[in-house]
């Protein structure tokens, strides 16, 4: 007993890991799984609808609807990438082409750990966010690791030795970094206004959340919220920015020359970009577990509180991941100096700008308020 | 040379630059469609409505009392632009049917391979006794070439009976009870 008493704060956090990890790429293939489902309603289709596993898919009512709505289709697909013979292209650098779709995923993962997805009261009566690891630089740890993605994806169409992979991996680093300046850019006004100086928050995005309780910033900083989406889309690679990819014209982009998991790992490490996406913007404008505008936290301080903003903070998550499918199934993609000079003329710019206004604006705030 | 007309275009106005107003009709549009029923027909479950004028797999129907229409004369075989039809004619059993036992012939044999068949219809042009339809199926398979060879049997059961306009042999009875054979 004393023995687990002292190694629990050691295990604890383990725990914890294992089973965000767990919940993440759960939702990633059911995310998976929502985009070909989304983009079929919107195409007229039906999508998947005929796996079925035995038992559960033989209930009488509910199996026909879990295999009519492809509940059990992540689980094919997963097991058609973990079956499928792995094909090593001769003409590769087989230790990076290895290792390329490891460092796609990770940084996609990692950043998981400063997501706050909920929030308890503790027994101070003082609300914490329940968090991997409570760190005042949140917001700066998933900027830095997130772009890190892109590593993998360069590296991909490096190691591949063939020329779409390579185009596409240039693409990707090229856009990356046009949008990460107004990315950021876009941020710092948000963390300008919610943290103020003598606050404990900093730049953590349980701050971000604390300061959203009265009025979303969604509807307070709406340039901010419309660059950051924007910039969003771009950072994950999705449509309609998905030069790293663009199957018209380079095939299948970076990962032309993969197959089974190494693929599928490219394919999580993207919902997991787009997951983890959601959840940022969720959190920095749409006002995290926040319930409305102005009705901040009718939750209570049971554990049935803390459930429920937890469930109303994945709501608006899964919401965003909607709008992401939705988005690009409505977009066609933009030609590849589009994506240039819509992040150089127009974001970047339009970033500083609104930055300087909300420089004015708090400087002046501060000059007559006090 | 033609002449082309130029469309005046409006200019984009300010709101319109920044193709948000665009995009989200175009949100407004695909979540429209989303709304929709769906298309998708579940094939092996449900089939598509085939036209009566279809052309299918070729097969060879019976009159509606059940007697062969085909009297083998081979216009078909003649006709067949691929030559997917063999045919060796032969006769009716006297025992079986003697009203129509050497009067009228019938095939003994009749292949119509399906690998070689162009779906083109003229058979069923040239046939005098309408005697052979391309039908409704339309999905044919097989694991073998020997397999999508179409015999007589198989021609028969998949042609079935149809409904006849002219139905010779009745009238021909008709016509011997009044007195009129010929």
């Amino acid at each position: 007993m004393e023995l687990l008493d002292a190694f629990l704060p050691y295990l604890l956090p383990i725990v914890y890991a294992v089973a965000m990890i767990s919940v993440f790429m759960g939702l990633c293939s059911y995310s998976v799984l929502a985009e070909r489902k989304v983009c079929s309603w919107i195409q007229g289709r039906v999508g998947p609808n005929r796996t079925r596993v035995p038992l559960l898919g033989h209930i009488p009512i509910l199996g026909n609807l879990l295999t009519g709505l492809g509940i059990f289709q992540p689980a094919a697909d997963g097991l058609k990438f973990l079956f499928k013979e792995e094909i090593v292209p001769g003409h590769v650098n087989k230790f990076y082409y290895m290792l390329a779709p490891v460092l796609a995923l990770a940084p996609a993962l990692t950043t998981m750990v400063v997501l706050p997805f909920g929030r308890y009261v503790d027994a101070d009566g003082i609300t914490q966010p329940l968090v991997l690891a409570n760190v005042d630089l949140g917001m700066l740890i998933i900027l830095g690791i997130s772009s890190l993605g892109v590593y993998g994806i360069v590296l991909a169409g490096w190691a591949s030795n063939s020329k779409y992979p390579f185009l596409g991996g240039i693409r990707a680093s090229a856009q990356m970094i046009s949008y990460e300046l107004a990315m950021g850019l876009a941020l710092l006004p948000v963390f300008m206004w919610a943290a103020t100086p003598g606050s404990d928050y900093g730049m953590s995005l349980f701050g971000a959340v604390q300061s959203q309780q009265t009025l979303w910033l969604f509807i307070w900083q709406p340039l901010s919220a419309l660059i950051f989406l924007v910039a969003l889309f771009a950072e994950t690679n999705r449509l309609p920015f998905d030069m790293a990819e663009s199957e018209t014209d380079l095939v299948g982009g970076f990962h032309t020359e993969y197959g089974c998991f190494k693929f599928g790992l490219f394919f999580v490490a993207e919902y997991a970009h787009v997951i983890m996406g959601s959840a940022l913007f969720v959190l920095l404008f749409l006002g995290g577990w926040n319930f409305l505008p102005g009705l901040a936290d009718p939750w209570g301080e049971s554990l049935i509180g803390t459930l429920l903003s937890i469930a109303w903070f994945t709501t608006k998550v899964f919401f965003m991941i909607f709008f992401f499918i939705w988005m690009r199934w409505t977009l066609p993609r933009f030609r590849y100096d589009q994506v240039m000079s819509l992040g150089w003329k127009i974001l970047l710019p339009l970033a500083v700008g609104n930055l300087v206004f909300n420089t004015i604006i708090i400087a002046l705030y501060d000059t007559f308020t006090r | 040379m033609a002449k082309t007309k130029v469309l005046e275009r409006k200019p984009l106005t300010p709101m319109e630059k920044t193709f948000l107003p665009q995009i989200v009709s175009g949100l407004k549009t695909t979540f429209g469609t989303m709304m929709q029923k769906d298309v998708t027909l579940q094939y092996p479950e449900e089939r598509p409505n085939i036209p009566d004028n279809y052309r299918g797999v070729p097969t060879l129907v019976k009159d509606p009392n059940g007697r062969e229409k085909c009297v083998s004369c081979q216009l078909c075989e003649f006709v067949c632009p691929p030559k997917a039809i063999r045919m060796t004619p032969g006769g009716i059993d006297a025992e079986a049917d003697p009203e129509r036992a050497h009067v009228e012939k019938a095939p003994k044999e009749f292949d119509i391979n399906m690998l070689r068949c162009i779906y083109c219809g003229l058979c069923q042009e040239v046939c005098p006794e309408e005697a052979i339809f391309l039908q409704d199926v339309f999905s044919l398979s097989g694991y073998s070439r020997e397999e999508m060879i179409n015999n007589k049997e198989k021609l028969y059961e998949l042609g079935g009976t149809l409904p006849d306009q002219h139905s010779k042999w009745d009238k021909k009875k008709a016509a011997e009870q009044s007195g009129n054979a010929h």
